[in-house]
């Protein structure tokens, strides 16, 4: 486990490093192409601190807002906090934050950057369709991402990721409206021009980390990640019956997520479908960070 | 030939070093889970009394259950020892057990909103104090193990650490208190 642990430090060093240097690539281009010279240092410099160390410390909070999560007190949700602190004991680690995720479809996450700042969100559908043993099984397979640091890593993906689509969507949407102005209106003269060519470098850049982006995903979300959370986490709530039980109801549930996308796919419990029943279109296999639903149950029954 | 001396000397210090604070680590971990389970069993005895009052009022004569629970109850908190205190709260969670039994007795008593939510927290706190129990007696493991294995035991002679009690209970009480199949 604590090799595990370091292995995930090292693997969001690299990441972040990765996200640091790319960031820096974009702010490098703008800046030399806009203000010209040095000030294009100074603009990487600037968009790579504020990009790690909002994922670093506020990527938490981003992956709640992108997913609209929220806050739940004991005296709204007390089976989910009962079960959340009996596990967190059980683990030795403060209690986390727990929130619910308005989704019908059984589903559940941790985030956060360490044990002592970390949350977990469940959906409602999950509320509604566990009992108390089940819940215990998906909750005790959280606290284990928590205990891992696999939830740093995940977050930081999520944000660098997040980040990454919404950029190229504000560059190829400008790009596009701002193209369209200087055919029009010709009298822009060279600060348009220029203007359309950043964005225009921008967009490219973008266009070729885009499949980058998940692959990142697949390498810092590694399928063995997912066992061995299974596996840990029936160590915790020491019943295998209960999360079993649990990833069958949700392999069977045909809800499917309206608030997942390709940047938060890999934190949740299960792969988020957004259709029921086939997994098989080449975006969702790019994608596909998890272990297939029944080789988990294959593997927890044989425990 | 002197470096190879020097050399062995660090390796030694290094190891001592190590080999004390995982000690040190593991009695602090086994404190923290002795002073968890202390909170758990606490907030258990703060429940008892008004899980009694709500009870007695749907089913006044069921007396002796009553005062079972409040025997084993006052006994528990004045109980002694990780032996002393494991067999008390045998005995209150087998009283719970009765009292919750009973009260499936009286439909009124369950359709009862503020019994539902005591049983929620008792069931919550019952599984609590079963976390505790498991996380401190892993701990109590590590740090057994590290006191008498060889060499670290020396150290531990040494430097005064002893091995620690397991929270036992017995096989009957293992399983949870049965109080979950509805609400849940």
């Amino acid at each position: 486990m604590h090799e595990q642990i370091a292995r995930n430090k090292r693997k969001t060093f690299l990441l972040l490093f990765l996200a640091v240097a790319f960031t820096a690539l974009i702010g490098y281009v703008i800046g030399y192409l806009w203000f010209s010279g040095p000030a294009g240092v100074v603009v990487a410099v600037i968009l790579a601190i504020v990009l790690s160390l909002g994922s670093y410390f506020y990527g938490d909070r981003a992956v709640l807002a992108s997913t609209h999560a929220r806050k739940v007190t004991p005296q709204e949700e007390p089976r989910l906090h009962n079960i959340v602190e009996g596990l967190a004991i059980a683990a030795g680690i403060p209690k986390p934050d727990v929130y619910v995720v308005p989704e019908a479809a059984p589903n559940a996450f941790a985030t956060g950057r360490d044990p002592a700042h970390s949350s977990i969100a469940v959906t409602q559908g999950l509320l509604e369709m566990m009992n108390r043993v089940e819940l215990e099984g998906v909750i005790g397979h959280e606290m284990s991402h928590i205990l891992d640091r696999d939830i740093l890593i995940g977050t930081v993906v999520a944000t660098v990721v997040g980040a990454a689509v919404l950029m190229s969507e504000i560059f190829m949407r400008s790009w596009f409206w701002g193209g369209g102005r200087g055919r029009r209106d010709s009298s822009g003269g060279d600060t348009a021009g220029a203007i359309a060519l950043i964005l225009f470098a921008v967009g490219i850049v973008l266009l070729i980390i885009a499949p980058l982006a998940g692959q990142l995903i697949k390498l810092s979300v590694s399928r063995n990640r997912e066992y061995l959370a299974d596996a840990e986490g029936v160590a915790l709530t020491r019943y295998p019956p209960g999360l079993i039980s649990a990833l069958q109801k949700i392999g069977s549930s045909p809800a499917v997520m309206r608030s997942a996308n390709n940047a938060t796919g890999h934190l949740w419990l299960n792969q988020p479908s957004r259709v029921p029943g086939e997994d098989t279109s080449s975006m969702e296999k790019l994608f596909s960070t998890h272990p297939p639903i029944a080789e988990r149950i294959k593997r927890l029954q044989e425990m | 030939m002197n470096w190879i001396w020097i050399v062995l000397i660090v390796l030694i210090a290094g190891w001592i070093v190590w080999a004390f604070n995982r000690l040190v680590r593991y009695r602090n971990r086994a404190d923290e889970g002795w002073a968890q389970i202390d909170v758990q069993l606490r907030r258990r005895y703060d429940l008892i009394p008004n899980l009694i009052a709500t009870v007695q009022g749907y089913a006044a004569h069921e007396r002796e259950v009553f005062e079972r629970v409040t025997a084993a109850r006052a006994n528990a908190e004045a109980a002694n020892g990780v032996a002393g205190q494991a067999d008390a709260e045998n005995a209150v969670s087998s009283g719970l057990r009765q009292l919750l039994a009973v009260a499936e007795n009286y439909p009124e008593l369950k359709a009862n909103e503020n019994f539902l939510a005591l049983q929620e927290e008792l069931t919550g706190t019952e599984s609590k104090i079963a976390y505790a129990r498991q996380y401190y007696n892993e701990q109590v493991r590590l740090l057994n193990t590290a006191i008498e294995s060889f060499p670290s035991s020396i150290l531990a002679r040494l430097s005064h650490f002893a091995p620690r009690e397991f929270f036992d209970i017995d096989d009957e009480s293992r399983g949870p208190v049965d109080v979950s199949f509805q609400g849940s």
